[in-house]
């Protein structure tokens, strides 16, 4: 029997579930504490209480919002160098050069640009300057510096540049942390240096709490190797994620995505995520988040990777409604503390919740305490909730005709059995832990993004496809499992031959 | 003559990048080096090509390539400068100023880049007054000026001159090679214009114009007013279409971005479908298979809420855009200009008819 515990760290609640083969058997929700560990300890003592077989789990998977939190309030960061090789090229352009100025001050140690990288045909731009990473590495040692990231001029092509410049960092410091950027972004390099650098900058964060959770998963008397969620829904071992922090940044939304098709059975669909605060809309394509194409930006800082394309509306269980001067639902809400402000559970301020008791909708607390409320205002409140997730829906769909919804989240009681531009509203058991859930059934994946001259299209991405499979396998998926989920091309302008920019994902099951 | 600030020319990249009609690629990397050359004290300068003397030599300058290896080999204000410091060696003879070949997108910018190094104002204007993919789209052809010699340069001190071309196509085909060769990114100088020929065959003011395009998004925006309806007003433009993207087909032929999108009507567009054709800018837009507008009116997607503009590399599945069209240069609309231009140009069997007539 296959056995899982998922675990998902959210802002308010820390989610977990054992699941054996497809079935949940067990969840448990705690409240998050400030230092994350506590309360993942709590929920696997909860988890082992009520499913004593979580112990012999094979697997552990945690998603945690914990590294892109301390990115957006600047705490636990390492100070870092950084590494640039493409020179004469970008030479205007240095590390940090669109970063946020207090973000920058407080990570910048060394920055280095020296002369190599590559062409987008893989031709070398010029030598790589190995003299010169030689003694900028014994900088970075004298300056106590103890991490490194560094970015070559199209190094997701080749990236020999990259390569040898850890090899020689190694050499000269062999305690240092190296991040490179091949191993994390697209094209485009700037964006990918600046993921580079986030990296660097959380990496001793990140080595840290995977040790911390992997001491709460033994302390729990859990034997299981553990993995760590990442922003398309798929997992990597503790040991291995920890050197990639960014990789988990958005791993919370993606595992709740994730969860929702897996409890539905179905691959195609949007879902909607209604939390405390906030609902999160997103687009599952064969299974997995659609990703945004664009840039994200993490505390201010521009990148480039996989995320998932979502769209939040200030709407939650939470939420305020005001009465006066208008009906006025949100923006703002009272998040964690609903158990104690809200009417129902005996405070004095009108929630959504409220409302949706009101109705009928959902029973809690002392529904006697909203009697009083006008049907007239009940009513216009769930229409305009309505309308809300309608627009929000329909923002989100990529297809004429009606589309199915799932619904998930402690929220997920808000959303109308029935709505304009949806064919059906599907509610499944466990939609209040979805996103542990998601991290509970997370598979290994591997990606490509190259640019292919003087083949066919069907060659390019054969090529493409075989690459991303040793990638998967290399990250701990079981070969005949591996399955492409994405293929994207985009023919290039300007170039010569027939160039074409092919990207392909394939996932696997975690072999055993 | 007078000083430009910072805050401009972050309104120009968001202007310029409207005017793009989809090409051009983005300012982005060119705004990063003008706040780096700012931060180190430059101020540039634009000048009305009145005060130009009708012998006064101009460089028109422009960076030339695959967008996507511009994304890595970022572009460098020295490059740009050292194409025109080639042109200037090449003819013996020094530049009064420099201008931009196309005021859409980031090529806006690379006059100022050129102009901070070298202490030459910028001239307001450029030769398209919008982008567009090939040489022979210019008012300068479309008024039959020398199309040579052209100076290109790339990072690592490679440089060719181009003496002489047999044509504007000649030109392109000998420069497009050479840009290849040294890994499709170079900076390139134009033929060099005179005064007299700024003034008569310029598209003059343009600009001014990107400015107070981005100027007017970021006011909206401040206010939470509707950018595009700011755009519309400033400029005299006309809203076309409201939806969602829900097709898109691109593929790479003669070395060109071509392509269809197809949008599905929302608001009061709901139930109809607009549908554009693209070769690298926007070309043509059809209203439910009915010619609705045209090049080399200016055909423009813009993001609904941002008023941010999308490239035609950027459209994806699901994006919310509206549709615009903004008036097109005179000189564009001329039988002449029609006939580099218009619908025919782009392979399109049409009449042109603009939606301003």
């Amino acid at each position: 029997m296959r056995r899982r515990i998922g675990i998902d760290v959210g802002g308010t609640n820390t989610d977990a579930v054992l699941l054996e083969d497809d079935a949940v058997v067990a969840a448990v929700k705690t409240p998050t504490t400030e230092d994350v560990t506590t309360g993942i300890s709590r929920a696997l003592a909860g988890l082992v209480e009520r499913a004593p077989a979580a112990r012999e789990a094979q697997a552990a998977m945690i998603g945690t919002t914990h590294f892109t939190n301390a990115v957006v309030q600047r705490r636990d960061l390492d100070r870092v160098a950084a590494v640039r090789v493409g020179l004469p090229s970008g030479a205007s352009l240095p590390p940090f050069v669109d970063w946020p100025e207090d973000l920058a001050a407080l990570v910048r140690g060394e920055v280095v640009m020296l002369e190599g990288g590559h062409e987008f045909d893989g031709r070398p731009l010029v030598p790589f300057d190995a003299a010169g990473m030689r003694a900028a590495a014994r900088r970075v040692r004298a300056a106590g510096i103890r991490s490194v990231a560094v970015a070559a001029v199209f190094s997701p092509l080749n990236a020999a540049c990259e390569e040898q410049a850890a090899s020689i960092l190694h050499e000269e410091c062999p305690d240092v942390a190296v991040t490179l950027s091949h191993r994390l972004g697209r094209i485009g390099l700037l964006e990918r240096e600046n993921a580079a650098l986030l990296n660097a900058c959380l990496v001793e964060l990140a080595r840290k709490t995977a040790r911390a959770f992997t001491a709460a998963l033994r302390a729990s008397g859990i034997a299981a190797p553990l993995y760590l969620t990442q922003n398309d829904g798929t997992v990597t071992l503790a040991e291995v994620a920890e050197a990639y922090p960014v990789y988990s940044f958005a791993s919370g939304p993606t595992n709740s995505m994730r969860g929702a098709a897996f409890l539905s059975k179905r691959a195609d669909a949007l879902v909607i995520d209604v939390g405390g605060t906030t609902t999160d809309i997103g687009s599952l394509r064969h299974g997995f988040p659609r990703e945004a194409n664009s840039v994200v930006e993490i505390g201010d800082v521009r990148t480039l990777f996989r995320m998932p394309d979502l769209l939040s509306m200030g709407l939650g269980g939470g939420t305020r409604v005001a009465m006066a001067p208008s009906l006025t639902i949100g923006p703002t809400s009272v998040g964690f503390r609903l158990t104690e402000q809200g009417l129902v559970f005996g405070g004095d301020v009108l929630t959504v919740t409220d409302v949706a008791v009101a109705a009928g909708l959902i029973d809690l607390g002392d529904r006697s305490r909203v009697a009083a409320l006008p049907a007239s205002l009940v009513d216009s409140t769930l229409a305009r909730i309505r309308a809300m997730i309608e627009e929000g829906v329909d923002r989100m769909k990529t297809e004429a005709g009606d589309v199915p919804l799932i619904a998930v989240g402690g929220g997920s009681f808000l959303v109308p059995p029935r709505l304009a531009g949806v064919s059906e509203v599907l509610n499944v058991p466990h939609q209040a832990v979805a996103n542990a859930v998601g991290a509970a059934i997370a598979q290994v994946s591997g990606e490509v993004d190259q640019i292919f001259q003087d083949l066919s299209r069907d060659e390019a991405i054969a090529r493409a496809r075989r690459a991303a499979e040793d990638k998967a396998v290399a990250a701990g998926a079981d070969r005949a499992t591996v399955s492409v989920v994405e293929v994207e091309d985009l023919p290039l302008s300007y170039l010569p031959g027939n160039s074409l920019r092919t990207r392909v994902r394939v996932v696997g099951e975690i072999a055993r | 003559m007078r000083p430009v600030t910072l805050d401009e020319i972050e309104s120009l990249a968001i202007g310029a990048w409207i005017l793009g009609t989809g090409g051009g690629g983005s300012p982005y990397l060119a705004l990063l080096n003008m706040r780096q050359l700012y931060r180190q004290g430059v101020t540039c300068h634009l000048m009305d090509a009145s005060e130009l003397d009708d012998d006064d030599m101009v460089a028109v300058v422009s960076n030339m390539g695959a967008p996507l290896v511009g994304q890595e080999r970022l572009t460098d204000p020295r490059t740009m400068a050292l194409a025109v410091t080639m042109m200037e060696e090449y003819l013996g003879k020094k530049f009064r100023a420099v201008m931009s070949l196309e005021i859409g997108g980031g090529n806006s910018i690379q006059p100022f880049m050129a102009a901070a190094i070298l202490d030459l104002p910028v001239i307001d204007g450029d030769c398209m007054g919008r982008a567009f993919p090939e040489a022979q789209m210019t008012s300068f052809a479309i008024h039959d000026l020398r199309m040579y010699p052209l100076t290109l340069a790339d990072v690592r001190d490679n440089a060719v001159v181009v003496a002489r071309a047999a044509s504007w196509k000649w030109m392109e085909r000998i420069s497009r090679k050479a840009c290849v060769e040294v890994g499709s990114i170079a900076s390139t100088c134009k033929a060099p214009r005179t005064g007299k020929e700024i003034k008569d065959c310029a598209i003059l003011g343009s600009t001014t114009k990107a400015i107070g395009i981005g100027r007017a998004v970021q006011a909206a925006r401040k206010a939470h007013r509707d950018p595009i309806e700011a755009v519309l007003k400033l400029e005299g433009g006309i809203k076309l279409f409201v939806g969602k993207i829900h097709d898109i087909a691109r593929r790479t032929t003669e070395g060109f971005l071509r392509g269809t999108a197809a949008i599905e009507g929302l608001d009061e567009f709901r139930g109809h479908t607009f549908r554009l054709a693209f070769q690298n800018e926007f070309a043509v837009g059809w209203l439910d298979d009915v010619p609705r507008v045209m090049t080399p009116d200016l055909i423009c997607v813009l993001d609904t809420v941002a008023g941010d503009a999308i490239g035609t590399e950027t459209l994806r599945y699901g994006q919310r855009v509206t549709v615009i069209a903004l008036p097109a240069p005179p000189i564009l609309l001329t039988p002449k200009g029609i006939e580099h231009v218009g619908p025919r140009a782009f392979g399109y069997d049409l009449d042109f008819r603009s939606v301003f007539a």
